[in-house]
């Protein structure tokens, strides 16, 4: 196993640019949670109005880099997981990677929707308006409040599930799983 | 009211006085409409209000002798969403139960250009009165008389938006009044 991961093949490792987008968009989403749980629940004020416009950017923001990733993504195939890894946990990684890269789309996606449905237009930075993909109607834009509050609440508990598989990883199977995504805990570099 | 002080108007002007002047048309409602836009963090925000009541003497032969004046049922204010048309009523933004109208007098109409005109008037929202001078363009369309324009408003002029909402940069100052007045077939 250790053999192996030591090759000095370059599709052991992620790329770069794979591994800022990794952290870029994890950076955002784990502010994007909390500001959209906090902001809810807040009265009618200029604050509030700031928070979900802002909420609104970040989320256009992840939206626009989750696409640049996925297209990195199928040009840059991930590094192979290491071997010996029972099958079961192969395929379970390889599904909640799939469902993580849904949801990035997803997630915004519904919040996009749904902004369009309520009738508030969706203006990145304040300066470039996003197309309405659906037109203004009530009943859609509560549907589509339970369809992103839904779909974030599984993306919290497959980044729960992630973080604790790559912590596993690190302190129990002591492999360099997590080591490819940071790398200066690189077990295998000398 | 309105309809009564018509009445008394017209009792009180006679017949003869009605013949010289055009006779003051009322309002199709279903094809009026008046529209506020509003910008909030940069995204144009739509309320339309949802009732109001006109009366329109004009005559493109004699604009200068056309009046036209404008009642705006303020509690009929939709933004589309009840927590924002709620909020609207309270007394930071239009203060409804205190001031529940806001009217628009004509002072004088000018010709601005092929069937367009300047009407001057007082517009008065939230107990404060501004003149203001709204572009019209005029048309006729099947018998009814067709008035549309756009006229821009600073919201603080008229203490719209108070205290930690007079921050105009999460609600702009600027609120465009998109207005389209259909007079009733005679």
């Amino acid at each position: 196993m250790m053999n192996v991961s030591r090759l000095p093949t370059t599709n052991m490792e992620y790329t770069r640019t794979a591994i800022a987008l990794h952290w870029l968009i994890a950076l955002l989403i784990f502010s994007l949670f909390p500001l959209g749980i906090y902001m809810h629940d807040l009265p009618f004020s200029p604050a509030r109005l700031k928070l979900y416009s802002y909420h609104k950017w970040l989320g256009v923001t992840v939206f626009t880099l989750a696409i640049a990733r996925l297209a990195w993504r199928l040009t840059h195939p991930a590094p192979p997981p290491p071997a010996g890894m029972p099958a079961w946990q192969r395929i379970a990684a390889t599904a909640t990677h799939h469902l993580l890269y849904a949801l990035l789309i997803l997630v915004p996606l519904s919040g996009w929707l749904m902004s369009s449905a309520k009738g508030f237009q969706t203006v990145y930075l304040g300066i470039i308006p996003l197309p309405d993909l659906l037109t203004k109607d009530k009943a859609v834009g509560d549907a589509l409040l339970i369809v992103h509050q839904v779909l974030n609440f599984t993306l919290a508990a497959l980044v729960a599930t992630h973080l604790g598989a790559a912590l596993k990883h690190y302190f129990f199977d002591r492999d360099e799983v997590l080591g490819r995504m940071i790398p200066i805990l690189n077990r295998n570099k000398p | 009211m309105i309809k009564r002080s018509l009445i008394t108007l017209a009792l009180g002007l006679g017949l003869g006085a009605a013949l010289l002047a055009p006779a003051l048309a009322q309002l199709d409602a279903a094809k009026s409409s008046v529209v506020a836009v509003s910008r909030q963090m940069g995204v144009p925000v739509e309320g339309v209000f949802k009732r109001f009541s006109a009366q329109v003497s004009f005559d493109p032969a004699r604009p200068a002798e056309g009046k036209a004046n404008l009642e705006i049922d303020i509690a009929s204010f939709d933004l589309g969403d009840a927590d924002f048309n709620r909020e609207t009523t309270k007394k930071e933004w239009f203060d409804t139960a205190k001031f529940p109208k806001a009217t628009f007098v004509t002072t004088a109409i000018k010709p601005a250009g092929a069937g367009k005109y300047e009407a001057a008037g007082k517009l008065t929202i939230k107990g404060r009165t501004q003149d203001v001078i709204a572009p019209v363009s005029f048309k006729t369309e099947g018998g009814q008389q067709v008035f549309e324009g756009t006229l821009p408003i600073r919201r603080l002029a008229f203490n719209i938006g108070e205290g930690e909402w007079k921050d105009t940069a999460t609600v702009a100052d600027e609120v465009q009044i998109k207005f389209r007045i259909v007079t009733a077939k005679k």
